[in-house]
């Protein structure tokens, strides 16, 4: 059995972890929701207690709508995506196939690259009437698109980046996750007359599922958290289609120097992202079967 | 002519502003700047900095690339707020305002009083210090300065059957000669577009305020607390734009400002509006005949005037003011101005410059150059107000929802004045 730690020991030891998590995390989250409260001061204007202003402002802000709109299909789109085509990938570079190791270095590539690098190669892609896209859609005889010109298509743009991006990561763990099946699983439900679809769908995608729920959450967590490439593409543009909520905070915060109504916002962000958290666990504590 | 000798202008400023001992006082400089454009901007800011450094050996500096206008300016004003800003920046001349508000920078002309840094402060054309100044101060000084010209393929234009040395000069006839520089293929799918106005963004904000000038309006009042953008003009000006792309003279949506000089560059688009700052990227790489003329214009020619001014941010100390100064006299002396805006194009700010012979021979040699001059006279400033950012987005959600197809021009703009009268109220 363990050896119980003397207490003195055990608090020296959880200083240093509690006081960066105070100081990065806690200390942040509570100046923002105290900032929350107060307007934006500058040498012309001082600062003062507003109450709930800003969260009055922020329930009559369409932008923050949209922002929000946009966020949850952002979400809700390269999640399942990033996923689905993660799976796939590792069941290509986990069989029999030749150059599996070529595979698993093309795609994990994307990951490995910073998003700002992915988000200038990808500028160039969608470039219209110059770009890699239109010059294959020039071969097929189709008008080029303008893909981050155009309101139907600029969010949708930017879900395929971060899909593209992503997926490599998420399939490394999948991977690993397949090679950890055990055979003799597999080969029992081969001998119960079960063909490869009917294998994969009741016995691998189960024996997955623990990893389904860690990949999910990080997703969903990037899905919030990297805006670089929104930054470098579109600047939320045009029109607002695709603008983030984390990359709207950002504008508010440091180009509009909007302090007060940056924290408000940065509030919901933490409320939003929270509520997730729980769901999630509630789900993991419920769903996933570890061995 | 060098406008001053090293080790006897701290002394002599130190004296100016009441120091006492100004001994030739060490400075450690950081300098940000942005690059907006296309041209070997950081090698030759690079090259600039670094001769400044050899003649003053008691100081240094470190140029910071800083990414682009917008990045730079909230990146300076970021390590302002957290106690260590640059001392020298090259910011947007609309910055003015917010920089002023926020607190961080100085009033050149408090801290270089002599007649000489007088001389110097007005040895720039009053077009570029307009935006330099606010309540009677001078806050920066013009650096890489910019007015938006028209790029055009003459050889494009020959294969039109359009006259190479006749651009055209108002809407109408860009409308008319734009419908027969557009080329479809067999598909019926088009391979070079008439024009390119880029319409997205801070730079799209910028190109309207000069369709805006050119009806004869203004976006902004240099007050910084006014604003008008429900004009008659901007409703023409967003118009303008729509009726472009429906008689295919310009692609339809939104166009981007990057893309643009390699749109021309590649043949897809026939003629371009965009920043002079990207001449000599054009003229290094276009592989076919072209020429610059005025924007076309609606009642007249019309340009915004636009760019990046030098700032001393308020932070830095006496010596480090003495010296920015030093540098900034550097930077803007007619030969670097003269160096400077023959390696990327920006109109060198002061009439002085364009008479070297340097600059003579360059000219002579590439007469596209002298355009932007020619047409600052009918160039405004740019749209410039307090809270800078959060108006302008209000100007560019207009124009990207109208050539988006979202809004009509009348209510687009209509909201957007509403919205930028409601943040600007507090200042008036």
């Amino acid at each position: 059995m363990n050896k119980r730690l003397p207490i003195g020991l055990a608090f020296v030891l959880l200083v240093l972890p509690c006081s960066l998590l105070v100081a990065f995390t806690h200390y942040p989250a509570l100046r923002a929701l105290a900032n929350s409260f107060w307007n934006n001061g500058s040498s012309r204007r001082p600062s003062k207690f507003v109450g709930w202003d800003n969260y009055r402002a922020m329930m009559e802000d369409d932008r923050l709508a949209q922002v929000l709109a946009n966020s949850a299909i952002y979400a809700l789109g390269t999640v399942p995506l990033a996923i689905g085509l993660a799976i796939g990938m590792a069941l290509l570079v986990n069989s029999k196939l030749p150059a599996t190791g070529l595979m698993r270095l093309s795609f994990f590539m994307p990951t490995m690259l910073p998003m700002v690098a992915v988000a200038n190669i990808w500028l160039f892609f969608y470039a219209p009437g110059i770009g890699l896209a239109s010059q294959i859609l020039s071969v097929f005889g189709l008008p080029p698109i303008n893909f981050l010109g155009s309101t139907d298509t600029s969010l949708a743009s930017m879900m395929v980046v971060a899909v593209w991006k992503e997926a490599g990561l998420f399939m490394i763990f999948y991977l690993a996750a397949l090679q950890a099946v055990p055979a003799n699983l597999k080969d029992a439900a081969r001998l119960e007359g079960a063909g490869h679809v009917r294998v994969f769908f009741d016995v691998v995608l189960p024996l997955l599922r623990p990893t389904t729920i860690f990949v999910a959450v990080n997703a969903l967590i990037n899905a919030f958290r990297l805006v670089d490439h929104i930054i470098v593409m579109t600047r939320g543009g045009p029109n607002n289609s695709s603008a983030l909520l984390l990359y709207y905070i950002y504008e508010v915060t440091f180009a509009h120097r909007d302090f007060a109504y940056g924290a408000t916002l940065t509030v919901l962000m933490v409320v939003i992202l929270g509520a997730m958290a729980a769901v999630q666990f509630w789900i993991l504590d419920r769903k996933a079967h570890y061995q | 002519m060098r406008l001053y000798t090293t080790s006897a202008l701290p002394l002599v400023l130190g004296g100016a502003l009441g120091l006492g001992a100004g001994a030739a006082a060490a400075a450690d400089l950081e300098f940000y700047f942005p690059v907006g454009v296309n041209a070997p901007a950081v090698a030759t800011i690079d090259e600039l900095t670094s001769e400044w450094a050899a003649q003053n050996p008691e100081h240094t500096i470190k140029p910071v690339y800083a990414g682009n206008y917008e990045e730079t300016t909230t990146k300076a004003l970021t390590a302002a707020a957290a106690g260590n800003p640059p001392q020298v920046a090259v910011l947007l001349a609309i910055d003015i305002f917010t920089l002023v508000e926020e607190d961080v920078i100085v009033a050149i002309s408090d801290i270089a009083t002599t007649p000489e840094d007088e001389a110097w402060m007005d040895s720039f054309f009053p077009g570029f210090m307009k935006d330099a100044r606010f309540e009677g101060k001078t806050y920066a000084i013009p650096f890489q300065r910019s007015t938006p010209v028209f790029y055009y393929n003459k050889d494009a234009f020959r294969a039109a059957g359009l006259d190479p040395e006749d651009p055209p000069e108002t809407w109408d006839e860009m409308i008319e000669m734009g419908k027969k520089l557009t080329v479809k293929d067999a598909n019926g799918n088009v391979t070079q577009w008439g024009t390119r106005i880029p319409n997205l963004g801070l730079a799209g904000a910028w190109m309207f305020g000069g369709l805006v000038v050119s009806k004869g309006d203004v976006l902004s009042a240099d007050s910084g607390t006014e604003v008008s953008i429900d004009s008659p003009a901007s409703i023409a000006s967003l118009e303008f734009l729509l009726e472009l792309a429906e008689e295919e003279v310009m692609a339809p949506g939104g166009i981007s400002w990057g893309d643009t000089p390699k749109a021309f560059l590649e043949g897809q688009a026939a003629s371009i509006w965009t920043s002079t700052g990207n001449l000599a990227f054009i003229n290094e790489n276009a592989d076919f005949d072209w020429g610059v003329g005025f924007l076309p214009g609606g009642d007249g020619p019309g340009a915004p005037a636009g760019g990046g001014n030098l700032y001393v941010f308020k932070d830095a100390t006496d010596e480090e003011r003495a010296a920015a100064i030093d540098f900034m006299k550097f930077m803007t002396s007619p030969e670097n101005a003269a160096r400077w805006s023959i390696a990327t194009g920006y109109v060198a700010p002061r009439p002085d410059a364009w008479e070297l012979p340097i600059m003579q021979e360059y000219v002579a040699e590439l007469p596209q150059a002298r355009v932007a001059l020619e047409q600052l006279p009918y160039a405004e400033r740019e749209f410039a107000t307090f809270q800078r950012a959060k108006v302008t987005q209000f100007l560019v959600e207009a124009i990207e929802s109208v050539v988006t197809g979202d809004a009509d021009p009348a209510a687009a703009v209509e909201a957007a004045q509403e919205k930028a009268d409601d943040v600007l109220g507090d200042y008036r």
